[in-house]
């Protein structure tokens, strides 16, 4: 197991104001990863400091063995970035600008093979313009994967998108990470860190404040699970047995029986309360 | 460096493609300078001073060093304070592609516009107001490389102008505003000869007056010499003048580009 990128007590400060306060981050090769976090937590300027838009005030950074403060072009053939507000281009076709773009790598994919995995392949002659936001986001993807990179950084890449579109979102986030490549994500949709992330971290006033997976984050595993049902409610260690009792004791079902453990929202919710 | 010619080729034809998608750019930007020398031309006929030099031929010398400035300038400079605001730039910045690409596709792109433009305002001269074109090559070599110099010149000038606007809304108002003075001081609509002497010696600093005294070199031909301030039309000192700014706008962009908004670095 390698490490794609190695952070270690880094720190940024706009004015007066500290936006990261020594934040440490391990994340693996190959692995999908979420970083969570309140609008203002930090999460931006650390994710643009790992992409090398940024310069940090002190801390140690390594991104696929470089350090993004001084990236290279060979670095960044291996890196994708998929912005979060990007509205160039809007008078090229889809196909002009995926494949204008593979120009800069040195070994790109294919661009209509590109085109079709985020799903456009029906819009490949349309002026970008003229696209949905949605469908905006995926060319932004495309863009974002058209080099072959390790390593990908979407910035809350589903906003915006209807139910339909973030699945398909999510199939292809799978796709690239059944290829083996890295991903990191931030997002502001529980749901969405749940379904694509193999760990996350919760970032809150310029740390991180919670790491883990999705199902152990927080101590979620291991939270007292909540029981209701039709004539009470009850919260417990050990669901399993006091739904047995319950069940004795109504003689077979239980009518209105709820057994809920806390959502990742309510881990999150309670973890940046927290640190406020 | 091949790399970098290569990809700065491609990004120049993309740059074209684009600027000629936006069909009420294309439209302004080329039809400005030649209604204003058909406007010219129309309303102020006759010699000047008895040297059998038209009215139309001094506009047609100056709105083509405007017009190619316009081009090379404003709609560059303009052009880059989008690019920086809409994420172009910060895009472009997060891919391997060599960043003196993007320079060499807009500074090529500027050029093929730029011929557009001399083209389009060079064949109203001829037709409408009689410009005689010049017969011999050392003239043709003075328009080029006037030419070449000027429009690059203005155009590392208008890459550096790019940083001042704040975000694209009031880039076209903070970027035309200089080119527009420029113009009013450079000779270009009033005759150098009718402005005190402090206003051309600030227009003797940018590029535009020299690049203008270099085409009227080409168009007004010896007749129009002493019609100069200085009786010559200066040519070595055009050269000089449009070369030092040719040196000095490329430093100032490398000291001043951005590659994101302002504060966000």
């Amino acid at each position: 197991m390698t490490t794609a990128i190695h952070v270690r007590g880094l720190t940024k400060r706009y004015g007066e104001v500290q936006a990261v306060g020594g934040l440490d981050l391990d994340i693996r090769t190959g692995e999908v990863f979420a970083i969570l976090g309140p609008n203002g937590a930090g999460k931006s300027t650390t994710v643009e400091i790992l992409e090398g838009y940024r310069k940090r005030d002190a801390g140690e950074v390594t991104v696929l063995g470089v350090d993004p403060g001084h990236a290279t072009s060979a670095w960044r053939a291996k890196v994708g970035i998929v912005l979060q507000t990007a509205n160039d281009a809007a008078e090229l076709t889809v196909r002009e600008t995926v494949r204008h773009f593979a120009r800069y790598y040195p070994n790109s994919r294919d661009p209509e093979e590109v085109i079709a995995q985020v799903g456009l392949t029906e819009k490949a002659g349309a002026r970008i313009r003229q696209l949905s936001g949605g469908q905006r986001r995926r060319v932004d993807v495309a863009l974002g994967i058209i080099g072959r990179p390790e390593l990908v950084f979407l910035d809350e890449p589903t906003t915006g998108f209807d139910p339909e579109a973030r699945r398909q979102f999510w199939d292809l986030i799978r796709m690239l990470a059944a290829e083996g490549t890295t991903i990191v994500l931030t997002t502001h949709y529980l749901d969405e860190a749940e379904a694509l992330a193999d760990r996350v971290a919760v970032i809150a006033k310029g740390r991180i404040v919670a790491e883990g997976t999705p199902s152990t984050l927080g101590g979620r595993a291991t939270a007292s699970a909540r029981i209701t049902w039709a004539d009470g409610y009850a919260e417990t260690d050990t669901p399993t047995a006091f739904v047995r009792t319950l069940s004795d004791k109504y003689d077979g079902e239980i009518p209105g029986l709820q057994v809920v453990r806390p959502s990742l929202e309510d881990i999150y919710l309670d973890l940046i309360g927290d640190a406020r | 460096m091949t790399a970098t010619l290569s990809i700065g080729f491609a990004r120049a034809a993309l740059e074209t493609k684009l600027f000629f998608r936006q069909r009420d750019a294309v439209i302004f930007t080329f039809s400005f300078p030649i209604i204003l020398l058909a406007l010219f031309g129309s309303i102020f006929s006759g010699d000047l001073e008895g040297t059998g030099i038209t009215v139309a031929q001094l506009y047609s010398a100056g709105l083509i060093g405007a017009g190619v400035m316009g081009v090379a300038f404003q709609t560059l400079g303009i052009g880059i304070a989008i690019d920086r605001d809409d994420g172009t730039l910060k895009r472009l910045a997060g891919t391997p592609m060599p960043r003196a690409a993007y320079f060499v596709g807009k500074l090529l792109s500027s050029l093929v516009l730029g011929l557009i433009e001399v083209a389009l305002l060079l064949a109203i001269a001829v037709f409408l107001f009689d410009l005689e074109l010049p017969t011999d090559v050392t003239r043709w070599v003075t328009l080029v490389w006037v030419l070449t110099l000027g429009l690059a010149g203005a155009a590392l000038l208008g890459i550096a102008v790019s940083n001042l606007p704040r975000n694209a809304k009031s880039a076209a108002a903070v970027i035309s505003m200089p080119y527009v003075i420029l113009q009013f001081i450079s000779g270009v609509y009033i005759p150098f000869t009718e402005l005190p002497s402090w206003l051309n010696n600030v227009a003797a600093i940018f590029p535009l007056k020299w690049m203008c005294q270099g085409l009227r070199s080409v168009f007004l031909g010896d007749a129009g010499a002493s019609l100069e301030l200085t009786g010559s039309y200066e040519l070595p000192k055009v050269a000089l003048v449009l070369g030092l700014w040719l040196v000095g706008g490329l430093v100032l962009c490398l000291l001043t580009f951005r590659w994101t908004n302002r504060g966000e670095s």
